[in-house]
């Protein structure tokens, strides 16, 4: 199980884009994840241990808020996960 | 500093007039060298904010996983983002240092002045984390290709 990383995780994962995470589920892989680079954590969850409401967790194109197991998807070998801040903001006016 | 192609700097700014006087979004991938964020090309996302739109922007996170399959496939990296301040100066406000999340990552405004883009400028995310972040500004160049 491959997780893809973009530009400003990648200074709590020893620099890495991609990391191998096993797991038979997205939650597990995530746990794996975190275990290798506990440095991460601060950054993906908040303190009472759920998502942080910016970080998108996508398994291959889909939403993990969007599948029906969400967080219990059981995962495949070929499968990946990307982790994606979101992206928006706006003026003042 | 950011460094950015003429075609691609002045491709971003039309970008914010065509969408004034809502406000354009879009993601810029490139590299990392010497500090420095290179930027190779632009990619212009839809703005999945339907109210108010001439002063909100996000941009759908589909074509963010795109925009970094895209990057991944050409051996690049998304460096940045871009958006447009429709009759409002390109300063970062407190909502979008609110909302951004990506750290060592540019964020280029342009302010659209009835239509036609003014001033555009760049602000790289700083900080350790939610409670530290904040904009430093960052020079643009423009790069006029020679030869390439
Ligand atoms: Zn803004």
């Amino acid at each position: 199980m491959k997780i893809y990383l973009p530009t400003p995780l990648r200074p709590y994962a020893d620099k890495r884009s991609v990391v191998d995470a096993p797991g038979a589920t997205i939650a597990e892989a995530m746990r794996s994840l975190t275990n290798q680079y506990p440095d991460l954590k601060g950054y993906i969850y908040s303190d009472d241990g759920n998502v942080r409401g910016f970080v998108n967790i996508y398994l291959n194109d889909e939403d993990v808020r969007y599948l029906p197991a969400k967080m219990n998807s059981p995962l495949h070998d070929s499968d990946t996960l990307t982790i994606m801040p979101s992206i928006a903001g706006g003026s003042n006016r | 500093m950011l460094k950015i192609p003429r075609e691609q700097f002045d491709g971003l700014r039309a970008h914010g007039e065509a969408e004034y006087p809502q406000e354009c979004c879009g993601v810029l991938i490139g590299k990392l060298s010497d500090g420095s964020r290179v930027v190779k090309e632009f990619i212009r996302c839809r703005n999945s904010q339907t109210l108010m739109a001439d002063r909100r922007y996000s941009i759908p996170a589909e074509e963010l996983i795109a925009a970094q399959r895209r990057a991944r496939e050409q051996d690049m990296d998304i460096v940045g983002f871009y958006h447009s301040h429709p009759d409002h100066p390109p300063q970062w406000s407190s909502h979008d240092l609110e909302e951004a999340h990506w750290f060592a990552c540019s964020y280029v405004i342009t302010g659209i002045e009835k239509g036609r883009a003014g001033d555009t400028k760049s602000y790289v995310l700083c900080g350790n984390d939610e409670e530290t972040k904040r904009f430093d500004n960052e020079e643009i160049e423009v790069l006029t290709e020679v030869g390439a």
